[in-house]
């Protein structure tokens, strides 16, 4: 089978060969480089859809290498909206920086009972390994750089939801600029999670707590309730 | 001059970094505003950590009776008489307050409905080796869960993060008695550079050197034992190189990883023909052979959990399911799951003191499994390791501190700088005849078979030639990838560097250790000889 991947010196898409059996992408990414060209640059860690490096984007869509079976046909590309450091390798600080202004962490730790119902309330929130594979499927990005973006938007719900967080409203005031409100709810984020993780849910519940905090959609304001025209004007007629 | 350096931004990096941190705000021992740096070859959460399924132990005694004292008999036993008993005490008894640290952080734990509060709700599952329900989990992603919930913090306690940094050297100075620790070099694996970074204390925690069964281990391909062998050049002791645990259970064709727990929670081994041929909870050692065994009468094993059904699986073990179905076409409700044992865990590394200090190097710590703190001796048992890189992580980063606080802030020469950046421009216009990556699948393939799960002296002198040969074909191994930059052609040379350099310590150990004890298991010495061998085999590098 022949599959071509995007090489970022050329910036053109370099076709390999390789045998016809089952294979993961990974597996064939690391056969390439070991017997065929050791130029092609891509990352890589366990091999188990578990640390998170290896997201690339197969077809146009969001993959991790290790759990994807190789096509005949398959083109490969860097996830997009990080900068490109090399072929497949890209650069992930920015991204992470939303983690940082979206303050998703425990904020005041309060003992709190915990059951098997408040465990599976964010179980799967907390599956989540930063492969940033709804980062890039984002379309947000695409107009507004400084989104915060799904993962860390359902990183900031799963702690504002724990029973333990004493202080749920910084959370919420930290996630209102370039925040819940500029998702579209569009759903690709939820469409191409490994983990099967759904930011869409997760933004659409934190918009109803932001509410309860007396947060408002600031699109709907602008919209519907613009400046009023009538009204006290202290210029007028004096 | 960095007050602490830390090297590896897994589980012990990130507890160090926060508990060094803490540390420097403590009235009386702190001098505030710390300076604190992690540095890592990949991003924080894509360390080994993640791949840490089953639980972390500690003596809660939230679903049956259970104490230290258990914790650490269990322990002490499953080591084999090799291990600190003082250290494993200090391991075991942390358990509880680190386990009550982790929840104030809000590290999610799987729940029970007791009706309680704090880490009394927490559940607890079996794990081998273990006389009581002891292993706190988060499903089968507990170490998933526990690294970002520390890397969070770690965001949150405006930890600095330097990525995408490889270690190459231990910066150290000489006095008349002492070696002490002066900083480390890295290449900048983006640009190519390679910089010095000074620092007071250095703490190592850069993972276990499992990589080296390289398509035989459940390891992740960082697992380059990079710290190990940094600390051996820079002549510091490592110790109880040749102790190399085997999981029971990877996939046979993946060798990935499936979670003790699925035993812990039921799941039977059996061969070819139905048979169960051993108590799947047993220590890993013990299981692993007995597997060979059966591979040896050319039976098949398999991992049957069929009988714990789907819902089960799927709220006990929903990776594991997933794993299977993925890697091996099997539905573990339905069907059996192919295994086989592979090279899972480093119970030898760095040879530490009580203070986590390497012995050999005046300010350097190591913590976690590129460390050998001797609480896991012959044979670790499911669920320490989490535990050592939780308990011990803050031990080493209080400690690193402390040291700080008292040590010398004269910066280094840049010796060690020169020489690291000659070094790296030389191996771009080295010869580069013989494919550097076919010698790892080699050098792989010979240590499973020769230095694997049951060892002889022949074959294990034989694996020492065939590694002495590959170190001598070496010299025409070099770099296919000339880019300067991003060059992770360049930074798998230098592991698989690493690679040779730490291969024949283990293969030495193993030959010089004529009895079996643990994971170590010879033919023709299959006693343990505790007149003659209940010691450790340290190495070092004499000038």
């Amino acid at each position: 089978m022949k599959i071509t991947i995007l090489r970022s010196e050329t910036n053109t898409h370099q076709t390999y060969s390789l045998k016809n059996k089952e294979t993961t992408l990974l597996n064939a990414l690391t056969h390439i480089k070991a017997t065929q060209d050791a130029t092609l640059t891509f990352s890589a860690g366990c091999r188990a859809s578990v640390c998170g490096t290896c997201a690339v984007r197969v077809n146009g869509k969001e993959q991790l290498s290790c759990a994807y079976k190789l096509k005949d046909g398959d083109v490969i590309e860097p996830l997009q909206y990080h900068p490109i450091l090399r072929d497949l390798k890209v650069d992930k600080n920015k991204a992470k920086e939303t983690l940082l202004k979206s303050t998703a962490w425990l904020q005041d730790f309060r003992e709190a009972s915990l059951t098997h119902k408040d465990e599976k309330l964010t179980e799967t929130q907390t599956d989540c390994i930063l492969c940033d594979s709804c980062y890039s499927a984002c379309p947000v990005y695409a107009v507004n750089p400084d989104f915060l973006g799904p993962f860390a938007l359902t990183r900031a719900y799963r702690y504002s939801t724990d029973k333990r967080e004493g202080n749920t409203k910084a959370i919420i005031d930290n996630i209102q600029t370039n925040g819940v409100w500029d998702c579209t709810l569009c759903g690709e984020c939820t469409a191409v999670c490994p983990k099967g993780i759904d930011p869409k849910m997760d933004i659409t519940m934190l918009r109803g707590d932001s509410v309860t905090h007396g947060y408002s959609d600031p699109n709907f304001a602008t919209q519907n309730f613009g400046t009023p025209d009538f009204g006290f004007d202290p210029n007028a007629g004096f | 001059m960095l007050d602490v350096l830390i090297i590896g931004s897994g589980g012990a990096g990130l507890t160090a970094a926060l508990a060094a941190k803490e540390m420097s705000t403590v009235e009386g021992v702190g001098l505030g505003n710390a300076s604190i740096l992690v540095v890592g070859k990949a991003y924080p959460t894509n360390s080994q950590t993640s791949m840490a399924q089953g639980g972390i132990n500690a003596a809660l005694g939230n679903v049956e009776e259970d104490h230290i004292s258990s914790h650490i008999a269990d322990t002490i036993k499953s080591a084999r008489g090799l291990c600190d008993e003082d250290m494993v005490r200090q391991m075991c008894a942390d358990a509880p307050k680190t386990i009550q640290w982790l929840e104030s952080i809000g590290v999610p734990f799987s729940r029970l409905d007791n009706g309680k509060a704090g880490v009394e709700t927490i559940a607890q599952r079996q794990m081998g080796g273990a006389s009581a329900k002891r292993a706190c989990y988060a499903q089968d992603y507990t170490g998933l869960k526990i690294l970002h919930t520390l890397y969070d913090t770690c965001l949150k306690e405006d930890i600095d993060f330097l990525d995408e940094h490889y270690l190459l050297n231990l910066i150290t100075e000489k006095t008349s008695t002492d070696t002490i620790i002066k900083g480390a070099t890295f290449l900048d694996i983006r640009t190519g550079e390679v910089k010095q970074i000074n620092a007071k204390s250095v703490i190592l925690a850069t993972g276990g050197y499992g990589s080296l069964y390289h398509g035989y281990t459940t390891n992740a391909y960082g697992s380059t034992g990079d710290g190990v062998a940094a600390v051996l050049r820079a002549g510091g002791a490592v110790s109880d190189m040749e102790f190399i645990q085997f999981h029971p259970t990877a996939l046979k064709h993946s060798s990935i990883l499936i979670s003790e727990s699925a035993r812990g929670e039921g799941g039977y081994l059996v061969n070819s023909e139905g048979e169960r041929f051993v108590d799947e909870l047993k220590p890993r050692d013990e299981v692993a052979r007995a597997i060979f065994e059966q591979f040896q009468t050319d039976k098949e094993v398999f991992l049957d959990v069929r009988h714990l059904g789907e819902e089960k699986l799927m709220e006990l073990l929903p990776q594991e399911v997933a794993l299977c179905k993925l890697h091996e076409h099997v539905d573990p409700a339905i069907e059996l799951i192919p295994i086989k044992p592979v090279a899972h865990y480093s119970m030898g590394g760095i040879d530490v003191d009580y203070a986590l200090e390497v012995n050999g190097i005046k300010g350097c710590f190591a913590v976690g499994e590129c460390s050998n703190a001797k609480v896991h001796g012959a044979n670790r048992l499911g669920g320490n390791s989490l535990l050592e890189i939780t308990a011990f992580g803050k031990f080493a980063g209080e400690n690193a501190y402390k040291h700080a606080v008292y040590a010398s802030n004269k910066e280094p020469d840049d010796t060690q700088l020169l020489h690291d950046k000659k070094e790296i421009e030389t191996l771009y216009t080295k010869e580069n005849s013989i494919n550097f990556y076919e010698q790892r699948e080699a050098l792989g393939k010979l240590f499973y078979e020769k230095v694997g799960i049951v060892r002889d002296n022949k074959n294990l002198t034989k694996a020492m030639e065939e590694v002495i040969v590959m170190q001598v074909m070496a010299k025409k191994m070099g770099l296919s990838d000339k880019s300067p930059t991003n060059n992770t052609n360049l930074i798998e040379y230098l592991e698989f560097q690493n690679a040779l350099l730490l291969a024949p310590t283990i293969i030495s150990s193993a030959i010089a250790r004529d009895e079996s004890r643990g994971a170590h298991y010879k033919v023709g010495f299959e006693i343990q000889n505790d007149e003659k061998f209940k010691q450790h085999i340290v190495l070092q590098w004499k000038d």
